[in-house]
């Protein structure tokens, strides 16, 4: 089960954070179909936010088919995100991580590694996009 | 989406004497909200939820309520010889729809001996107690003036908390006031700003904070800018100016940046500037 956080000086509609953690959730594998999301009045106890900042979250990502309501038993996960498995997420996850360490032994630190990777992915897809 | 409207006001005033505490005020508040409703001291925010819930007679205009009412009032009044027990008994004995089973189970989550006398409570303590009263009258609209006013901010949270998970349990429509901004970001979703007896602003919060930007440019391009979208407030400080515009993204010059407004950015630069206003119109032109 998902839990919720608030990042309040982030600027970030409510509703809208609520919606980047169930997806963000999906990407890791983290939520997966047939998971139920909490109720709204489970989030509301544990948040203190208004409970239909929740349902107009749960609109939304049902409205991407991600969940679906079902009336009277909850929101369940529909759909999973990101395009590649688990494993292959592991294997990915695992060859960054050595391209991590030979840029720091190259002497690059932690921002400029950021901003390195920032661009080739921005360069990776903007390639894609005009092609 | 068309939401039906619990709460009717049309050209709603009051006047005391010479002074009008409220004027022109027409609004609709949607069913199933949890409405803040904002402004100074002195704006009108006491007057308007009196003459809300009948214990003011308009001096012009009118508005109207569709559903059972409860109503808080900002000094939270209660007998404080009694027990816990007996206010919530008096409360049985005075409203027919009363709800005592829910009374019973709240005042026990909130951990409150029922024979303790409420004149002995803590402030926040006091208020769950009012609170409880209000919630077991089972209305579809609760008023509350300022229910924060006077707690500490754990009280505050604790509160809030209490009315949110009310709303998540019976979907009522809430219409609270406040003049501390913070405690309503996250709590309502819809905004009404009274301002000197007018009403300021009206409306969804994600939309009405989505809506607005901070333009920040060259001065000399401002009225050209200005002339192009509704500024709220203009600020100008040497070659730089600084325009807080009621708009959606909008296609500027480079040397301009824009970001996005915080809910307590936008009721301030409303407030510092009692003459703009954002009012569903239906005839309002956005450009």
């Amino acid at each position: 089960m998902v839990t919720f956080h608030l990042d309040k000086g982030s600027g970030v509609a409510t509703y809208v954070q609520l919606v980047q953690q169930v997806k963000h959730a999906l990407r890791l594998g983290l939520l997966e179909p047939g998971d139920r999301l909490p109720t709204a009045k489970e989030v509301v106890a544990e948040l203190a936010i208004n409970p239909n900042t929740v349902l107009k979250a749960y609109r939304e990502l049902e409205r991407e088919g991600l969940v679906e309501g079902k009336p009277g038993l909850g929101t369940f996960v529909k759909k999973t995100l990101g395009g590649a498995s688990f494993t292959e997420h592991a294997r990915l996850r695992k060859s960054l991580g050595g391209w991590v360490r030979d840029a720091r032994k190259s002497g690059l630190d932690q921002e400029d590694v950021e901003a390195l990777f920032a661009s080739v992915v921005v360069d990776s897809f903007r390639g894609e996009r005009t092609a | 989406m068309t939401e039906s409207a619990i709460v009717e006001a049309t050209g709603l005033g009051k006047r005391y004497r010479r002074t009008w505490a409220l004027r022109d005020c027409s609004l609709s508040i949607p069913t199933g909200r949890v409405v803040a409703l904002v402004g100074p001291n002195g704006a009108g925010k006491t007057t308007f939820l009196h003459l809300a819930v009948g214990l003011l007679d308009a001096t012009l205009g009118s508005v109207s309520i569709k559903g059972a009412t409860a109503f808080l009032a900002q000094d939270k009044p209660l007998y404080t010889g009694f027990t816990i027990a007996e206010m919530l008994k008096f409360g049985k004995r005075l409203n027919p729809g009363w709800d005592d089973e829910f009374a019973l189970k709240r005042i026990d989550s909130l951990q409150l001996p029922l024979k303790h006398k409420v004149g002995k409570l803590s402030g926040g303590q006091r208020a769950q107690v009012a609170l409880t009263l209000a919630l077991a009258k089972r209305p579809d609209l609760l008023v509350l003036d300022e229910p924060l006013a006077n707690l500490d901010p754990l009280a505050r949270h604790e509160v809030m908390r209490g009315l949110m998970e009310a709303v998540a349990e019976t979907g009522m429509t809430v219409l609270l006031s406040s003049h501390v901004v913070s405690d309503l970001e996250n709590t309502c979703d819809w905004l009404i700003v009274l301002n000197g007896g007018r009403v300021q602003v009206s409306g969804d919060i994600d939309e009405l904070v989505a809506g607005h930007r901070i333009l920040t440019g060259p001065a000399e391009e401002a009225d050209s800018v200005s002339r192009r979208v509704p500024i709220v407030e203009d600020t100008r400080s040497g070659r730089q100016a600084t325009l807080f515009a009621r708009t959606e993204p909008v296609p500027l010059s480079p040397q301009w940046s824009e970001r996005p407004v915080s809910l307590e950015q936008m009721v301030l630069a409303y407030l510092r500037r009692p003459d703009s206003a954002s009012l569903p119109r239906p005839t309002l032109a956005t450009a």
